[in-house]
Formats: structure tokens, C-alpha cells, sequence
């Protein structure tokens, strides 16, 4: 079980420097426009980054909890010490059993994105072909799956990246995307950001405008985020 | 059944979204099914997912277990419309938590196909999704998973079906619905 969930954005510099270990229950952080955030007691979805003010229809929600966010966090099973000794396995299947939770999941991505002229969800294999084609289908985006070496038949693009032991390829259809296009990514989670390195890479050896990366958790003590190159991370749980 | 004997006019627009690969994924004749260029225009991927939920809503179905990995593709979807869970059918080691396994047969060796204990309950209705049946292999195997744990399985629902590989006959008697067929 999640002990706590944040949800917080690159965009924010506040947010970055939030500590994930519970602060005395009179401490606040100042937020981006003004007013307080309160951790732990009230979640603030931030704003996405091209919204002004006047085009957030609303803002009324921005300071209150999300209820959603909270039975998303417990759907999620933890496993400890898979696939090897040590390593604690969010396990987002369980997730996935809970119609509500599920459909709140993809709500709140698709929310974030309708509207914004994302015409590419790409999906990395095999847990973001779960959460990307929903969105891809709920903003009219196509659906781009980025996937191990070898399963795409086409002519594919690769990149290599690095694993904590050894190393991995990604591959995408050249043909799938236009230059200038704008992209979301999407997987389950972010650990060491790896994964979604290499997929803003190819993305962006064709031209693409990667938007955002979106992940369903966030594991902030592996700095997943740090290695995006700058592109932003929107997450709904945070996994310490 | 399928939807194209049908003459849904929705079909005509899927089936040309599919691009035919040849010689993958080795030489030899082999031609490729790739839905991936399906998934490239948004309405026809959206076609494709309709023709399945207006089959399947309504019809008490609690559960849809997905092939990996391009039967997650089309079983989520379908999975959130018709307010069903998704169960993920996986390769062996990927699931973390306690699974069963269910052996089956490749052209050449075996493979294994796994699900999560306690993901289905006896009595559940399910549907089986995977993007494409040849042999009929996986499907079994998927359809055997699920009737291990007393679920019931209501049909196997694929956008694609190679008639000439005969895996329909291998579905002990369930039903299989496509939308397209592929010679």
C-alpha cells in the first residue's frame, strides 16, 4: 500500500523540492500563483503548462483534494522483493480490477490533455499499451506503441539505453509520426527515467514535440525526472 | 460470426488500415498482419473498439483478459466501456505477484502463458482479446487459465482471424468473433 501520494509537476520548482517524508502537520509550501499547498492533506493537480489563467475552466478544483486520486493510490499492490531481493514492484494489475479506479486513472490523463492538440500517445511496452491507448482514443490522438527489439515488422528506429545491468533497445515505427507533430508518453511508472529517455529520443529524432511524459506512479528517490531533459513529468502517485 | 460478412460500414475502413508485412517476422511466406497502422487513425481505431463494446455491453461480461501485449491494446479500451476489470494474460516472470500457468505449443517448442491468482473469481463471465488468431494456440491457452478458476468464457473476440490455420476449431467449442478475415 502507498503510504503517501503527491502529485506534482516539473513545471513547479516548489514542487521539486517537497520533501516525501511527512512534514509536521503545520507546515506549508507556498504554490505557483499564490495561496498555499498543504501536503498530505490536499492535492493540487498543477496547472498544465501552456493554461493561462483565463483558460482554466475549473479553477475551483485546483485547490481541493482530488477524491479520485486516494482509492487510485490503494488499488495499487505492492510487491516486495520482485523480480529480485530488494526491489519493491508497484503492481498496477490490481488497479485494473477496480472498474472506478481504472476509469478515474485514465479520467484524470484525459482531462489533462484533451483540448491541447496532442495528435500522439505513444505508449511504451508492455504496461503503457494498458493506460495509452484509452487516452489516445478519449483525446482523438493516434496511439504510437514504442517496443522491444524485433516485435515491430516495419522500418523502425532504435535506441539503445542503459539498464542497471546492461543495456536495452527501443523501437518505433519511422512511419508512425509526422515532424512537428506534439506527443504525450505514457507508461506505468517512472523509475530511473530510462525508459522514457528513450523514448523522448526517438520521438525527437523525428521531429516530434515531446508535450509531456505521464506516468500512473513516480518513484522520486530513483530521479526519474532529472533524466527527461528538461521535458516535463506529470504523475498522480508518488512511491517512496 | 464475423462483422465483415456483416458488411458493417465501419469495416471497409478498419481493413484498410491494416498493412501487410511480408516475410516477418522471418522469410519463408509469412505475411504480416500489422495493426499498428490501424492505431495511427484515430477514428478507425475507435471504429474498431465500437464494433466490439456494442457486441459485449449489456452482457453481463466482468471481466476482459487481454493477450500480451497487442491484446492489451484492444482489451482496455474495451474493458472501460463496458465497465468490466482487465486482466492482463502475460509471458512467463512478467506478473509479480502468485500466477498459473498454462503451458501451449509453438510452431516450433512450447511457451507459457500466465495470470494472476485471485484476478478472476469462479462464475465470472469473461472474453478472451488478442489482436489476431492464427493457430489458436495462445487463445486456448488463455481460455484454459480462465476456466481453471471457474470463470466462463463467453467468446474470444480478435480484429483479425487467418482462416486457413483452422484456430477456431481448436477452441474446444467457444464461440469466436472477428472483424475481419485475412487469406
Amino acid at each position: 500500500m502507498l503510504q503517501r501520494a503527491l502529485i506534482f509537476s516539473s513545471s513547479n520548482p516548489i514542487c521539486s523540492q517537497l520533501s516525501t517524508t511527512a512534514p509536521p502537520d503545520n507546515t506549508v509550501f507556498p504554490k505557483r500563483n499564490g495561496g498555499w499547498i498543504i501536503p498530505f492533506s490536499s492535492y493540487q493537480l498543477p496547472a498544465f503548462p501552456s493554461d493561462s489563467a483565463a483558460n482554466r475552466p475549473n479553477m475551483a478544483s485546483q485547490d481541493e483534494q482530488d477524491p479520485r486520486i486516494s482509492n487510485i493510490s490503494s488499488a495499487i499492490r505492492v510487491i516486495p522483493d520482485f523480480p529480485k531481493p530488494g526491489i519493491i514492484f508497484q503492481d498496477i494489475t490490481t488497479l485494473l480490477l477496480d472498474t472506478k479506479a481504472f476509469r478515474d486513472t485514465i479520467d484524470l490523463f484525459v482531462e489533462r490533455y484533451r483540448g491541447k492538440d496532442i495528435s500522439v500517445v505513444a505508449g511504451i511496452e508492455a504496461r503503457g499499451f494498458i493506460f495509452g491507448p484509452p487516452i489516445a482514443l478519449a483525446i482523438g490522438a493516434k496511439f504510437v506503441p514504442m517496443r522491444k527489439p524485433n516485435k515491430l515488422p516495419g522500418e523502425v528506429l532504435s535506441e539503445e539505453y542503459s539498464l542497471e545491468y546492461g543495456k536495452d533497445t527501443m523501437e518505433m515505427h519511422v512511419d508512425a509520426v509526422k515532424a512537428g507533430e506534439r506527443a504525450l508518453i505514457i507508461d506505468d511508472l517512472v523509475a530511473t527515467g530510462g525508459t522514457l529517455s528513450a523514448a523522448i529520443s526517438l520521438l525527437e529524432r523525428v521531429g516530434v514535440h515531446v508535450v509531456e511524459c505521464a506516468c500512473v506512479i513516480e518513484l522520486p528517490e530513483l530521479k526519474g525526472r532529472e533524466r527527461l531533459g528538461g521535458k516535463p513529468l506529470f504523475v498522480l502517485v508518488s512511491s517512496t | 460470426m464475423s462483422a465483415y460478412r456483416d458488411k458493417d460500414p465501419r469495416i471497409h475502413g478498419i481493413q484498410s488500415k491494416i498493412r501487410v508485412v511480408p516475410n516477418f517476422p522471418k522469410p519463408a511466406g509469412i505475411m504480416f498482419q500489422d495493426i499498428t497502422t490501424l492505431l495511427l487513425d484515430p477514428k478507425a481505431f475507435k471504429d474498431t473498439v465500437d464494433l466490439f463494446v456494442e457486441r459485449y455491453k449489456g452482457k453481463n461480461i466482468s471481466v476482459v483478459a487481454g493477450i500480451e501485449a497487442r491484446g492489451f491494446i484492444f482489451g482496455t479500451p474495451i474493458a472501460l466501456e463496458i465497465g468490466a476489470k482487465f486482466v492482463p494474460l502475460r509471458k512467463p516472470n512478467k506478473l509479480p505477484g502468485k500466477v498459473i500457468s498454462e503451458e501451449y505449443e509453438l510452431e516450433y517448442g512450447r511457451d507459457c502463458l500466465e495470470m494472476h491468482l485471485g484476478a478472476v473469481e469462479p462464475g465470472e463471465r469473461a472474453l478472451v482479446v488478442d489482436d489476431l488468431i492464427a493457430t489458436g494456440g495462445t487463445l486456448c491457452a488463455a481460455m484454459k487459465l480462465l476456466e481453471r478458476v471457474g470463470a466462463e468464457v463467453v467468446e474470444c473476440a480478435c480484429v483479425i482471424e487467418l482462416p486457413d490455420l483452422k484456430g477456431r476449431e481448436r477452441l474446444n467449442g467457444k464461440p469466436l468473433y472477428v472483424l475481419l478475415e485475412s487469406y
